[in-house]
This record gives structure tokens, C-alpha cells and sequence, in this order.
């Protein structure tokens, strides 16, 4: 299966099963799109000499010569490649399955009243809550004890707003240090806040504990205010954005993103990440809105084109400040070619269900943060584990290939499937597909695989880039 | 005359007899693999 498409001057083929991609000139592209509708060879050159036989660099000898190169590619198992995982994507998916990562909800409560928040204002459609430390301390245990040999375990601080339950964060994760050498665990903490109570012990403690955190900014101001208020129904911009400079500033090469959110409000999202360089964030993540269709804010049909547009523009910009040495990351874009996941991580996905749990302040499990609430998918707690097999088996049978349009998918090794519970709140099933959120995925790969070809352009021979022959790891 | 130029891209097939050690970070596109980033 091949994927063919032309992005800022780069004509780009991608050969889905193998993952090998392929930065061609307009005569390359032609003849492989050819080939790939079945035309044969004869034919082939025909029709190329016909559209391209008055340039000098092409005549039968040279279209022979690039024939042979597709061949060999061929040969190689890096154009026109057969799918060598889907027979056995369950057995991948479940090998050695076992739990690695909490969302542990700190708080079910929160100091922002964000129009578009899933959990519904921090609460989840129950009342407000504080984790108990007996709970986080109970979860950590339980993540130790179903986590089998992996050593690197994560835990995000979550919410609701976690800061709001900070002497609480602060003793779980004290107690995960303790455990740390005598379970032979290594544990990688992240916290998601709204940086209203990010002072100096939070920004200190950040510093100290957490491997990765980020931080909620929607871009210029007038974009943040409109839907990310205050309790008080002002906006929180002037609140945070000080805040989150200052943090940015102490925390050195550690991870941290400022992560947004657009909607149907600010379309030009591509804007707002301007405005958060301007700011003096450069570890950008940017994300549509998920909400349900009534709402004001929500993503439209007519929305994509200019959807589209933006991250293209955004691949562009990222690539002429790049070259200007100013470069900036934006999430989507990370796209590591070489040391990027292996198939099983390719097929399995986030792990949401299976691997990564979500665990509310009163010790119930859920597959993910965002079915927290949902009864049906009460998966059982921290002190009995996972109790609801029916839910659980839903999750594992979830891959790259268990739908049927994803079978099809040029992208499905990089999406693995799409996210599971975006698909249940639009398509009412987490093996369902959410069909505006592939549309976009497909939009931000192409853009990042554009980007990478245009590195491996301007990269010195042999980085990035290989001949015909050698373009794959050794 | 070069036409193509094919990108370094991991070996897929290689990195399932390789099998997954799962060590990685839960997120898969953005996603390093811990073997890799460790060198192993």
C-alpha cells in the first residue's frame, strides 16, 4: 500500500507496510503512481515519454534505469511491500501486556471554569474530591505489583487541577521515591496543570520529581480568555501566562510543553503558537477540540480546509525558522524515523485499557482519563484490580488493524488506531473510528514526513538520507 | 540520474523478531523507543 502526496515542493511516497518513504522527483512520482494502478512496464514508459520526454534528463534509457531502481526498492521490501503484521496484530498487541502507566486524578476539582473541558470543570460529572494519599499511595503499590518486569513506569499528576492537592502529590510521589530501588522501578512523573497555583514550591518541586510537565495555554490572549476563565468568569491569561515564563525559564533541558487547544473560535490556530514563540515557549502542542457537535466551539466540516491550510503553514514556518536557527518543536511534528517505535508499539497504541489506567480520588480504575464517570467502563480499583473483563477485552482487541477502515489506512502505524475514546464519544464505540480526528492526523503525518524529508535534504551525505539501496537502519 | 532518495527509517520487520520491551513511554507517531534512545 502506498501513500503518494506533493508538500512544499517535496513529492513524497510512503510504503504503509514497511514504513520506508521515498522523496522523488515529479517523473519518479509519476511512474510509481503508474505502477501502483497497475499499469505495466511498457505502458509505463510510454506515458512517461509522452508527458516527459521533451525535458533532457528523460529518455527510454533513463525511465529504464529509474524501472530498475523501483525494482530494486522492491526487492528490498521498501516499495510496494506486503503487509507482514495484520495476521498476527492481537498476538502483538497482548504480548506481555501489563500495566505501566496511571493517570492519577489528584483532584476532581479545579480553579478554572474552561468552557470545553471533558471532565466538566474538573468534576467529572461527580462532586468535587482530593485523592487521599491512602488512595495514591494504594495506586502506586497496585502500578508496582501488575507491571511484571518493566522497570520505567509513569504516573501523571492529573485532574481536575492536581495543584489543588499538592501537600498530597507531594507525599505520593515521596513514597514512589522510596520504593524505587528496593521494586527495581523506575518511575517517570509528569504533571498537567493550569499554572494558577504554580509558585515557587510547585515550580521547585517540578523541577526536582517530574520528567515531563505541561502546562494549559490556548495562544494570544484574547483566544485563552474567551473559553479558559476564572471562577469568577474572567480570563486567566494575565493569571498564568507569568507563571508559566517563569517556570519555562528554570527548567533547563527538562521536558515541558505548553500544550493548547483550538476550536472553531480560532481557526488560525497557527496564531496562537506564533504568539506563544513570541512568549518564549518553544516546546509547543497544539490540539483540536473534542466536544460534541452542538457546541459553539466545536470543529466544523467547514472548518478542515482551513484546518489543513494552518498546519501547513505551521510546517513551513517550522522549517524557515529552522534553517534560521531558530527552531521550535510542536508535538505532532516530533517525528523520529530511525529510533521511532517498534511494531508492537506501532500496532498496540497508547496502551489505554490495557497498559495505562486512569485512577479517580477514590481509587476506581478507569481505561483513560477521559471515560472517567462512565459507568459501563468502571474497570474495578485499586485495592481489587481490574474487575471488569468485558470492559478490558473491549481495549484489548482495540489495534491498528481491528477496524476495518483502519486495515486500509496508509496511516494506521502511526496512528495505531486512533485514540479510543475519541472514537467512542463520536461513534459510540471504542472500536469505532472518529473520522474528523483521522482527517487531521493524516494532515499533521504528512506534514511531518515533509519535514523530515526537507532535513534529510539539507543534511550532509549519509545523515537523514540514504542511497536507493541503504536507506534503512543496520 | 538519482530520482529517489529514501529516508533512513527503522526496520519494521527487524523490530518484531527484536519484539517490544515496552519500556517506552506511554504516548505513537511522536514516540521514541527507550532501546533506541538508550543506545542498546
Amino acid at each position: 500500500m502506498l501513500h503518494q502526496y506533493k508538500l512544499n515542493g517535496y513529492n513524497i511516497v510512503l510504503d504503509a507496510n514497511s514504513g520506508s518513504i521515498h522523496s522523488v522527483d515529479e517523473v519518479a512520482y509519476d511512474v510509481i503512481a503508474m505502477l501502483d494502478a497497475g499499469m505495466d512496464r511498457d505502458s509505463v514508459i510510454r506515458r512517461a515519454l509522452e508527458s516527459y520526454g521533451h525535458r533532457p534528463d528523460v529518455d527510454r534509457a533513463e525511465l529504464e534505469e529509474l524501472l530498475a531502481d523501483i525494482e530494486a526498492l522492491k526487492a528490498e521490501g521498501k516499495l510496494f511491500s506486503p503487509d507482514l503484521f495484520g495476521e498476527n496484530a492481537s498476538d502483538y498487541k497482548n504480548r506481555d501486556a501489563c500495566v505501566k502507566a496511571l493517570c492519577l486524578h489528584a483532584a476532581h476539582a479545579c480553579n478554572l471554569n474552561c468552557s470545553y473541558c471533558f471532565a466538566g470543570q474538573g468534576r467529572y460529572s461527580g462532586e468535587r474530591a482530593l485523592m487521599p494519599f491512602e488512595v495514591g499511595k494504594r495506586a502506586i503499590d497496585f502500578l508496582v505489583e501488575n507491571s511484571g518486569t518493566r522497570r520505567n513506569l509513569e504516573v501523571d499528576f492529573f485532574g481536575g487541577e492536581p495543584l489543588l492537592n499538592f501537600e498530597t502529590v507531594k507525599r505520593i510521589t515521596a513514597y514512589a521515591r522510596s520504593i524505587e530501588k528496593e521494586k527495581n522501578k523506575n518511575f517517570r512523573l509528569t504533571l498537567t496543570t493550569n499554572g494558577v497555583l504554580l509558585d515557587d514550591e510547585a515550580i521547585e518541586f517540578a523541577n526536582r520529581e517530574c520528567h515531563n510537565v505541561v502546562l494549559s495555554l490556548d495562544g494570544r490572549r484574547e483566544t485563552h480568555d474567551r473559553l479558559r476563565k476564572t471562577l469568577g468568569g474572567g480570563g486567566s491569561y494575565d493569571l498564568v501566562v507569568p507563571k508559566f515564563q517563569r517556570f519555562v525559564r528554570t527548567r533547563g533541558e527538562r521536558g515541558c510543553y505548553i500544550r493548547g487547544t483550538f476550536t472553531h473560535y480560532n481557526t488560525d490556530f497557527t496564531n496562537d503558537i506564533f504568539h506563544m514563540l513570541e512568549l518564549g515557549f518553544t516546546e509547543l502542542s497544539m490540539e483540536p477540540v473534542v466536544c460534541p457537535p452542538g457546541e459553539p466551539y466545536a470543529l466544523t466540516e467547514e472548518d478542515l480546509p482551513k484546518l489543513f491550510e494552518q498546519y501547513e503553514l505551521l510546517a513551513a514556518d517550522m522549517l524557515r525558522r529552522s534553517r534560521e536557527g531558530r527552531g521550535y518543536t510542536f508535538y505532532h511534528y516530533m517525528l523520529d524515523l530511525e529510533n521511532g517505535p517498534c511494531i508492537r508499539k506501532r500496532i498496540s497504541g497508547c496502551g489505554s485499557g490495557t497498559e495505562y489506567l486512569a485512577v479517580t480520588p477514590e481509587g476506581k480504575l478507569y481505561p483513560c482519563h477521559q471515560f472517567v464517570g462512565d459507568p459501563k467502563y468502571l474497570m474495578g480499583d485499586v485495592w481489587s484490580g481490574v474487575t471488569n473483563a468485558a470492559a478490558m477485552e473491549e481495549f484489548r482487541a482495540c489495534s491498528a488493524y481491528s477496524r476495518p477502515e483502519c486495515r486500509s489506512c496508509w496511516a494506521r502505524l502511526y496512528c495505531s488506531g486512533g485514540c479510543a475514546a475519541n472514537a467512542y464519544h463520536a461513534a459510540g464505540s471504542v472500536s469505532g473510528v472518529y473520522e474528523y480526528g483521522c482527517r487531521l492526523f493524516k494532515k499533521r503525518l504528512e506534514c511531518a514526513i515533509m519535514l523530515k524529508a526537507a532535513q534529510a535534504e539539507a543534511a550532509p551525505e549519509g545523515c537523514g538520507a540514504g542511497s536507493e539501496a541503504s536507506g534503512r537502519d543496520a | 540520474m538519482k530520482r529517489i532518495t529514501t529516508l533512513n527509517t527503522r526496520d519494521l520487520a527487524r523490530s518484531a523478531a527484536e519484539g517490544g520491551c515496552g519500556e517506552c513511554q506511554t504516548s505513537v507517531a511522536n514516540q521514541a523507543c527507550e532501546k533506541k534512545r538508550k543506545g542498546d
